[in-house]
């Protein structure tokens, strides 16, 4: 479970570019809670889940997970529990490197004690593991395990990063940031079936940027909208199930007291 | 080419080929793999020298590639210690590090600008009965580069390593996956600085003498070698990108020694060698602009095509 309790982030401080990303943000998101997360431009999303994953500190507020206060735990260590994904397909993967290396430093993040020393290599059986992991992905990568990871497609990339960042050592939370939005239709629905069969295999706790307002609706059992750095709108249970695009926005222009501004949103079915 | 290659040339290129390859290879880490330009590189490999002529002349020849090599790992500690602790930006950290050692490595020496080793035993003058006067030299050099080679390429495959390589490649990544880049830019910096040292220690045993500017220029010597192998050898398994780097180290001996065997002045020598590392460095750019001009010209002869405009 992940608490967080009045969290605030502003960038330059004291400039005429200060910015204020994050304006008290509190927000709970239980185990097996898959939430969604639509909003303007510059809400501060991307700062939420930053934040989150420890790539800066937050200026006051806390954040724990599951009871254990985080706020100040490095980004590297948080990573044992935290899985993300972002926009960019090449940032969860080491191109130069071969994807069952790959995989094998992503399942460094399993229990300190069982992973092997530092000197260790990879075993057989961790690769008959891998193997059957990479299988589920039907990408056929099972059988390319020896090629480096740059050679694959953007989508085939986003694909192992899911299963780096979830399925090798599941993690207490997923952050995914647009993870499809840079993949073709095809792949883009490949990946957001696989991100849905992980998130509900594992029950993982789950939060989802998009600006699909359908995939919004569709994935996941609660939605956020995000404005000027707070959370607007939270809608979970069976207020959720009635909703449609239409009425999404007209709660959130009641809620944020302005017109939903995204440049990318998507309003296609 | 019988004249300006016979016996001993090409045994004394490759004798200092496969001992310069250990810097090769502590830049191929530090550079190709971890992606840190270590301008230290200089200033650890007489430190590596020094060291190891002290511990030869007062102890053992062979306790000095060690002591080496300790030493060279300090300075790669300080190296990482600057860029991770500090935020000190890789370049000025090597540039800090290498002015710093200037005066440490005079220290070692006992404050003379050089030391000789002509009155103690050398690891090769231990080596000189087993296998004979001519070879004897090669022989051991290549001995402890494959070693150092086997080594090197068994902890990049150990997850330790593919930390390493991962933090070069892709940062965000190591972090995601609970490594802190840090510590792998740290040991990294540790292994490289070993190595370079290694070399200097071997190089000072060789030549039976240690000099103060022994190690002016290294960077750029180790780079021509390192790119050298990568253009000839290119890209593929660990094994095969190192054994490259040590090729490369060889070649680039044999070029120095061609020069030499022309008359060209030792004076003239750096002037060479940094002719050599930028033709060796344009190269692989060199290549793909020839290959894409003459498909050009073809283009263009066969029926005026592409040159709109």
């Amino acid at each position: 479970m992940l608490k967080l309790t009045n969290i605030k982030k502003t960038f330059n401080a004291g400039t005429v570019n200060e910015k204020i990303a994050l304006d008290g943000i509190s927000l709970t998101v239980k185990d097996g809670d898959f939430a969604t997360i639509i909003g303007s431009n510059g809400a501060g999303k991307s700062t939420l889940f930053n934040s989150i994953g420890g790539s800066f500190y937050v200026d006051e507020g806390s954040i724990e997970l599951d009871g254990r206060d985080i706020t100040y735990v490095p980004e590297y260590k948080r990573a044992t529990q935290i899985g993300r994904l972002f926009q960019d397909p090449m940032k969860g993967t080491a191109p130069h490197m071969t994807i069952e290396e790959n995989l094998a430093l992503a399942y460094l993040r399993a229990s300190r004690k069982g992973r092997g020393s530092a000197f260790s290599r990879i075993t057989g059986e961790q690769r008959k593991f891998f193997r059957e992991k990479l299988a589920l992905l039907d990408m056929g990568l099972e059988d390319r395990m020896k090629q480096p990871v740059g050679l694959l497609s953007g989508g085939q990339r986003q694909a192992l990063t899911l299963l780096m960042a979830a399925t090798l050592v599941p993690p207490k939370i997923l952050l995914l940031d647009e993870h499809t939005a840079a993949l073709d239709p095809a792949t883009a629905k490949k990946v957001l079936n696989l991100t849905k069969n992980i998130v509900e295999e594992h029950h993982l706790a789950c939060l989802m940027i998009t600006h699909n307002m359908n995939s919004a609706l569709q994935l996941g059992n609660r939605v956020l909208m995000m404005d000027g750095g707070r959370i607007v709108l939270d809608i979970s249970g069976k207020e959720r199930d009635g909703l449609t695009v239409d009425s999404l926005l007209q709660k959130f222009s009641a809620g944020a007291g302005k017109e939903l501004d995204n440049d990318r949103i998507l309003f296609s079915k | 080419m019988e004249s300006l290659l016979s016996l001993p040339v090409v045994i004394s290129a490759l004798e200092l080929g496969f001992i310069y390859a250990l810097v090769a290879m502590a830049l191929f880490l530090s550079y190709s793999i971890l992606n840190i330009a270590d301008l230290s590189t200089d200033g650890c490999f007489t430190l590596g020298c020094a060291v190891g002529a002290q511990v030869a002349i007062m102890g053992h020849p062979v306790l000095a590639l060690f002591a080496a090599m300790l030493a060279g790992v300090c300075s790669g500690y300080i190296m990482a210690f600057l860029q991770t602790k500090l935020g000190v930006e890789s370049i000025l950290a090597g540039i800090i590090v290498n002015t710093g050692l200037y005066t440490v490595n005079l220290a070692v020496m006992g404050f003379s600008s050089n030391l000789s080793l002509f009155k103690c035993d050398t690891v090769f003058s231990l080596f000189k009965g087993l296998f004979g006067s001519t070879w004897y030299k090669l022989i051991t050099a290549v001995i402890i580069v494959v070693i150092v080679c086997l080594i090197l390429t068994w902890f990049l495959g150990t997850r330790l390593g593919l930390s390493i390589r991962a933090t070069g490649d892709n940062a965000d990544m190591v972090r995601a996956s609970s490594i802190n880049p840090g510590f792998t830019i740290t040991v990294g910096l540790c292994v490289s600085g070993a190595m370079t040292a290694l070399s200097g220690c071997l190089i000072g045993q060789y030549q039976k003498s240690c000099d103060i500017n022994l190690g002016t220029g290294m960077v750029t010597i180790a780079l021509a070698s390192l790119i050298i192998g990568e253009t000839l050898i290119g890209k593929g398994t660990m094994f095969k990108r190192i054994t490259g780097v040590i090729l490369g180290s060889c070649l680039y001996r044999f070029a120095i020694a061609i020069a030499l065997r022309l008359h060209i002045p030792a004076e003239c020598l750096k002037l060479v060698s940094a002719v050599i590392v930028a033709v060796a460095i344009a190269s692989p750019y060199l290549k793909k602009q020839i290959a894409f001009q003459k498909r050009k010209m073809a283009a263009m002869s066969s029926g005026k095509r592409g040159t709109g405009c």
